[in-house]
């Protein structure tokens, strides 16, 4: 058995010993240029002139590019085509690239880009949701809105109200290795890319959009990314068209990678939200009806934060059954760094928006913070029982040209049909919940950390207490898996198989550390029963599997690893036809395991099968493809069925927090978190360390600020603060929920990347509660919960004003 | 400006610019990309390497103030790339995107050496030592190396089990 081994990422020896190469790491060809953009130092208004004189003569500048010098598209935008390369007659935001620099070195082109001179007429900037609200200042026409039930009615009746807002703010990617690509001219105008890229058919299609060339003449390859975060799904764009386009008229090979403060100067990152809640609760504790109004500040361009605004939608029930609901979402434009995917991609935010309403009732319905949660939670339910589909009519399905379908911001959808059944447990968006398995989860977490003491501990310490605070709270994950646009949902692979059995893997996914790369060949071999040594794992390069999605939403074992599973058995069942005939047995009797192979009798090495099949003139090449089933999803009416499955997650969190400062520690964290049938128990109890750590760091230490002319203050790690080792809980106890994924995944795994970020918001909780010990009122914190805004919150909780 | 240093045991001489950054001339002038710029603000940590034994942030000491110094680069921190603290790297999986490994191996390398060497921290209880190898002193001296996809269990669990057998190690007291 190769799957659900817990081997360690396939590229450890190469890391260990420095040797697994980076884009920056790749020899480059002599005489190879490198890029920097010059970037706007103000945050809206029109350039006048600019003057590039200084630019041009400064030592090792071979060119310099402006937007009248792009031949063909000047786009890098995923979606709506508003995103130029290089800024046209306006600017939107404080760090966008106006223009580009070619020269011999790196710090000869960053020396050169600080050299022009822009004169500028400047406009208002909006930077705040305040701004953009009150210049209506937003992308779509209007708010988006899921209604279901009447929850005007059910909250005014209800026997408790709360009302309230929260405000959370953004979050950096900073991928240790920063964006990079790498572009090298070949013959007949084609152009090879090497992107540090989540989507190298994205960068495919913008690089051959910019050279105006077919997406044929253009090939990228992405090795391995040092993180991704959701940070390169997009936001590699402009550094691998810039290099292409540089790279064609100069016909020298050409680089760029960003310097760490341009990189959190220009590029997006997590949305900040603010979320107004108004929600009915009965006697009992039981939700009757909420309503939510989420406000995103999307940056300058829409990039994806439409279907970021809609994943925060669908993720504000949570783990919670909501029988009347509303939820309006608001997606504004501000002069601010176009914000994009991250880690969850909304799904974080409108769940923090629920969680706070959880947290907000308990306090006042004076319940534990557990039992208002399970007394709300979903019912579980076995699996079956679903109504029969009708196959949805086909749709006119009119595509707008250079549409890059590629991306999570197209505008194209397939609306199928998948109605919940007559009387089914439905989500918000009329989806069935029928995977529930948060009341088991829940039980075995609350004992398996002792929750029941540790609260009463808690509370018996803050009676005792007035300067240092405890704080304890437990919160589940409920997440959706699928990419909610539909037709993302496929993946292609290639596999060989050589004459002496090893073999070549190929398939749409990006490794970016998630373990990704492992797990498929894990999947890879345990289908030709040989070991997982055997199995080469080759760069993602969009010349052997092409149209891919973005390695992203969670999705990419999902994916990738049942395209593979569908190229190996094409292969492996051309082998056995092949043996079953030469020994005259049935190919359904041929046996691969071991690496070794057995037909009726017989024994043969995996070797010496692959050669007779070779011999046998058997082809030992095949593609593989997989699209997921079931799904259809409207996002304009918020009706479907957007994910394929739900993965699943609970977590308590126990915090420490001195009063006089707000300074505070998380103590200790337990989890338990489901991954289906597990392909890598130890990768996935990385990604679920990992991510917690992640999302702690978003809602406490992780805090951007912009001044007031929308220059973003926190563009290193000296001011923006990444958890440390120190930050780890002191105590960690993380385990995986022993249970299959009812759908058929590939061998009924789930999807691991995402989910545990959100186990994270148990820490902010903690917070919240420990800051609640400290006075009468309830302290709507926000976050990030900074020492300052635990400070505030405490005098808010006390009453006082600060 | 002419400079000669030894990096992982072979004598290196170049004629460098005087502003070039130790981490540049490794990366860009000797082609050993394993030390990684992360930051270049000695923030980070991934361009940790060893000067005579002692770790530093490469990217903030200029490459000809090392004229004669004995440079170690994780290229250099085992013959054939297996050292006991590079396999517990391996064993413990204590990497995802790999790219500050390079820079937690050289620091953790470091660090047992300071703390066999009797060198405190800012945790330490005494400055008069000796000193063992603790969580809380773990957790402090490798602060300096972020692990953006905050794998430090795995990290942390690489460096006790070898720090256990080099230079003692103690259970912190819950």
């Amino acid at each position: 058995m190769s799957v659900a081994k817990p081997l360690p990422h396939d590229s450890a020896r190469l890391h260990v010993t420095g040797a697994a190469r980076y884009v920056d790491d790749m020899p480059v060809p002599a005489g190879c240029l490198h890029l920097a953009f010059g970037l706007s130092e103000f945050a809206c208004g029109d350039i006048l002139s600019m003057d590039l004189e200084a630019v041009r003569a400064a030592p090792g500048v071979v060119m310099v590019l402006t937007a009248a010098d792009l031949p063909f598209a000047n786009d890098v935008s995923p979606s709506a085509h508003d995103e130029p390369l290089l800024a046209v007659d306006r600017v939107d935001y404080l760090g966008q690239p106006l223009f580009a620099v070619v020269a011999t070195s790196h710090v000869a082109a960053r020396r050169a880009a600080r050299l022009g001179r822009i004169a500028h007429k400047a406009r208002p900037a909006l930077l705040t949701i305040e701004a953009a609200l009150a210049a209506n200042s937003r992308f779509e026409d209007g708010p988006r809105i899921y209604t279901m039930g009447d929850p005007a009615g059910a909250i005014d009746g209800a026997d408790h109200q709360v009302t309230g807002r929260i405000d959370m703010g953004g979050q950096e990617h900073f991928y240790l290795e920063g964006q990079a690509a790498l572009a090298l001219p070949q013959e007949a105008g084609d152009m090879h890319v090497i992107s540090s890229t989540q989507h190298p058919t994205e960068i495919q299609h913008k690089v051959a959009e910019a050279l105006g060339v077919p997406m044929h003449g253009v090939r990228v390859e992405t090795r391995r990314m040092g993180g991704g975060f959701g940070g390169k799904e997009s936001q590699g764009n402009a550094l691998a068209v810039a290099c292409a386009v540089a790279a064609r008229a100069t016909g020298r090979a050409c680089k760029m990678r960003y310097d760490r403060d341009d990189d959190m100067v220009i590029t997006g990152k997590r949305h900040d939200f603010r979320i107004d809640y108004r929600a009915g609760f009965d006697a009992g504790g039981r939700i009757v009806g909420v309503e939510f109004v989420q406000y995103a500040r999307c940056g300058w361009a829409q990039d994806l934060s439409l279907p970021v605004a809609d994943r925060a939608m669908l993720h504000s029930d949570n783990a919670y059954r909501l029988p009347n609901v509303r939820i309006e979402s608001h997606r504004l434009k501000t002069n601010t760094q176009s914000a994009t995917a991250f880690r969850g991609f909304g799904g974080p935010q409108g769940m923090l928006g629920i969680e706070r309403v959880m947290d907000h009732a308990a306090r006042v319905l004076g319940l534990d913070g557990v039992e208002i949660r399970r007394r709300n939670y979903y019912d579980e339910r076995v699996e079956g029982g679903s109504a029969p589909r009708p196959a949805a009519a086909p749709r006119d399905i009119s595509v707008p040209k250079n549409e890059d379908l590629a991306s999570r911001g197209a505008e194209v959808s397939e609306p199928g049909d998948a109605a919940a059944p007559e009387g089914a447990q439905v989500t918000p968006y009329g989806m069935e919940v029928r995977d529930f398995i948060l009341h088991g989860m829940t039980r075995q977490l609350l004992e398996s950390c002792d929750y029941a003491a540790r609260r009463a501990a808690v509370d018996d310490w803050n009676a005792r207490n007035a300067t240092i605070k405890r704080g304890i709270a437990f919160s589940p994950v409920k997440f959706g898996i699928s990419f909610t646009l539909t037709h993302l949902n496929q993946a292609g692979a290639l596999v060989h198989v050589y004459q002496d059995g090893s073999v070549h893997l190929n398939h749409g996914g990006t490794e970016m550390g998630q373990g990704l790369f492992r797990k498929v060949a894990q999947v890879a071999a345990q289908r030709f029963g040989i070991a997982p040594e055997d199995v080469r794992i080759t760069a993602t390069d969009t010349a052997k599997v092409p149209n891919t999605s973005a390695t992203a939403a969670s999705s990419g074992s999902d994916l990738n690893g049942m395209a593979v599973q569908a190229a190996c058995d094409i292969i492996r069942d051309r082998m056995a036809a092949h043996l079953a005939e030469q020994h005259q047995a049935a190919p359904g009797d041929v046996r691969f395991e071991g690496g070794r192979v057995y037909v009726g009798g017989a024994e043969y090495s995996f070797a010496e099968a692959a050669q007779m099949a070779y011999v046998g003139r058997v082809s030992l090449s095949a593609t593989g493809f997989y699209k997921t089933p079931g799904l259809a999803w409207d996002r304009i009416e918020g009706r479907g069925r957007p994910f394929f499955y739900f993965a699943y997650g609970a977590a308590v969190s126990e915090v420490a927090v001195d009063t006089r400062t707000g300074e505070n520690r998380i103590l200790r964290a337990d989890i338990l978190h489901d991954a289906g049938a597990s392909l890598n128990p130890a990768i996935d109890i990385g990604q679920v360390e990992g991510g917690y750590v992640q999302g702690a760091g978003w809602l406490t230490t992780e805090e951007l600020v912009w001044d007031d002319a929308g220059r973003l203050r926190t563009h290193a790690p000296s001011t923006y603060k990444i958890p440390a080792c120190s930050d780890r809980p002191d105590v960690f106890n993380v385990a995986l929920w022993d249970g299959a994924n009812p759908e058929a995944t590939v061998y009924r795994s789930k999807a691991v990347g995402e989910p545990p970020f959100m186990l994270g918001i148990s820490a902010f909780l903690a917070l919240s509660d420990a800051v609640a010990a400290c006075g009468p009122a309830y302290p709507a914190l926000n976050a990030p919960a900074t020492p300052e805004e635990i400070w505030r919150a405490i005098a808010r909780a006390r009453g006082e004003a600060r | 400006m002419k400079t000669s240093f030894t990096v992982n045991g072979t004598p290196c001489s170049l004629d460098l610019d005087p502003r070039v950054t130790l981490l540049d001339a490794l990366r860009d002038h000797l082609d050993l990309t394993g030390s990684k710029k992360g930051c270049d603000h000695g923030q980070c940590g991934a361009c940790t390497v060893l000067v005579d034994g002692r770790r530093i942030n490469a990217c903030l000491s200029l490459a000809v103030m090392h004229d004669g110094d004995q440079i170690t680069t994780v290229e250099g921190l085992s013959e054939n790339g297996r050292s006991p603290l590079q396999s517990a790297f391996v064993r413990h999986d204590g990497m995802q995107c790999g790219y500050c490994t390079p820079g937690q191996l050289c620091s953790a390398t470091a660090v047992m050496s300071e703390i066999a060497d009797g060198w405190p921290s800012h945790v330490s209880d005494t400055l008069a030592g000796p000193y063992a190898m603790t969580r809380e002193e773990l957790a402090e001296r490798m602060s300096g190396n972020i692990c953006r996809c905050s794998c430090y269990p795995g990290i942390n669990a690489a460096i006790l089990e070898i720090a256990e057998e080099d230079v003692g190690y103690a259970e912190a007291a819950e």
